[in-house]
């Protein structure tokens, strides 16, 4: 039987979202980042999951190979501050689909220099578990949206 | 339709010219299984066939991941470009899954002669994900010399490693069951490679024995199985681990390639039908089928005959 090869998607609709959850720098505090990767795992996610201490370069490979729609990026000890050189670098190896989100410690006054190298959310102590998982859902919808337009274009 | 054959064409050209995110993106769309994957899997087809498979499984915790670290470090001294697709469970309540084998490979994610992917089993059981197969011929037609595979932590009876890899590595932890254990159907089995990690601990040597001792009780031509002893975490016995494997896979491969390969992709297809199958059959809510189901419940048709019938009313016009 000769069918004829038939598409009718090119989306991911209906599988799972992918998460990169990890930590950039020198500091080891990964409580926080555990706990995330296991709330995002309770929503239906596919975590990839890293230890803390990663390079910049590190995390782009990772996005890369692991064709990942968001990056959360846990913070407690001033690490925070070399994220828009990620952002950069995510940038430069053609990653702008990858939508990035940060928590734990960031100085308010901090905020707007994360947001403006293009940090989507921010979530600080006392974040609730339902307000996490919604901001990556959405996040990664916006991530595959993008990707599908990539697609059309 | 042009437009898919299209995106088709331009993402199988910048694979094939090793460009890894399109290799990222390729094993996502298969993975998913978008049609634009399906497409895909088929336009890599004529490219596959190169690259050695060398699964690796055994039981949580044995040392599989920080093993494969060690192996892409051996491998890499030979100048050998390695892939790695790493596949951990998926939650049976949630559908999520943390995916952290690559964690023990770290020191390898900047060379750009090794590509790592986990997958998620996504409920497959078995060991592996339903799309692996796939991913392994993307892999392959990307150019990757070797592609290692690990399976989830496996118990006694996921076997399904041996039907996509060329060669199986099957790992043992020191001191986890006795000989009867070593004598049971299953896992053993299917190991070209038995390991024995872990080989600091002070029951590993009484495991290496109980394999030994398990592999004489076989037939003699399954005797000839190398036990080899590692230590992952410091890279002791890799260098024995490699000459193993590549010894076997010599004598394998000179069993007969094209015969392997028949086999290997009469399984896929086999693989793919049934899945196709459950969901056409799932998914026919017709009146007909309603009343072949309800003869089963009734118990006026058998299972095997339902099934025959349920197939026929469906596909009657095209068989």
């Amino acid at each position: 039987m000769n069918q004829p090869l038939t598409v009718t998607s090119h989306n991911l609709e209906g599988s799972p979202a992918r998460a990169l959850i990890t930590k950039i720098g020198l500091d080891g505090h990964d409580r926080g980042s555990r706990i995330v990767a296991a709330y995002l795992r309770d929503a239906g996610m596919e975590v990839i999951y890293t230890p803390p201490w990663q390079e910049i370069q590190s995390v782009v490979q990772l996005a890369l190979q692991e064709d990942v729609d968001l990056i959360g990026i846990s913070s407690l000890a001033t690490d925070h501050l070399i994220i828009p050189e990620m952002m950069a670098a995510l940038r430069e190896a053609g990653l702008d689909s990858v939508e990035v989100f940060v928590g734990g410690i960031i100085p308010e006054q901090e905020r707007p220099m994360l947001l403006k190298a293009g940090v989507r959310a921010i979530f600080g102590p006392g974040s609730q578990r339902d307000d996490i998982v919604e901001c990556a859902k959405g996040l990664a919808a916006e991530s595959r949206e993008k990707k599908q337009q990539a697609f059309g274009g | 339709m042009s437009k898919v054959s299209d995106y088709v064409d331009n993402l199988l050209s910048r694979l094939r010219n090793g460009e890894v995110a399109s290799l990222a993106r390729a094993i996502s769309l298969v993975d998913s299984h978008a049609d634009v994957g399906n497409a895909l899997h088929h336009a890599v087809r004529p490219f596959t066939g190169q690259a050695e498979v060398i699964g690796i499984t055994g039981p949580p915790g044995a040392g599989k991941s920080t093993l494969i670290n060690a192996l892409i470090t051996e491998l890499r001294g030979q100048d050998k470009r390695v892939a790695v697709v790493a596949v951990d469970p998926s939650s049976p309540i949630s559908g999520g899954s943390v995916l952290g084998d690559r964690t023990r490979m770290g020191e390898h994610t900047d060379d750009p002669g090794v590509f790592i992917r986990s997958l998620s089993a996504r409920g497959h059981l078995g060991g592996l994900s339903a799309s692996v197969l796939r991913v392994v011929d993307l892999i392959d037609a990307a150019g990757w010399d070797v592609v290692i595979l690990e399976t989830v932590g496996a118990g006694q009876s996921e076997t399904e490693v041996a039907e996509v890899a060329d060669i199986n590595v099957v790992i043992n932890a020191p001191g986890l069951g006795d000989d009867v254990q070593a004598i049971k159907a299953g896992i053993l089995e299917i190991a070209d490679v038995l390991v024995v990690n872990k080989a600091d601990s002070p029951l590993a040597q009484r495991t290496e024995r109980q394999l030994k001792a398990m592999l004489q009780l076989r037939r003699e031509e399954s005797q000839q199985v190398p036990v080899v002893s590692t230590i992952a975490t410091a890279g002791s016995g890799i260098e024995e681990l490699v000459s193993a494997i590549g010894s076997q896979s010599q004598s394998k491969f000179n069993a007969s390639k094209s015969e392997r390969l028949l086999d290997r992709t009469r399984r896929l297809l086999a693989q793919q039908a049934a899945e196709q199958l459950k969901c056409w059959l799932q998914g026919d809510t017709s009146p007909e089928s309603a009343s072949i189901i309800t003869a089963v419940i009734e118990g006026n048709c058998d299972n095997e005959k339902a099934i025959t019938d349920l197939i026929r009313i469906r596909y009657g016009a095209i068989l």
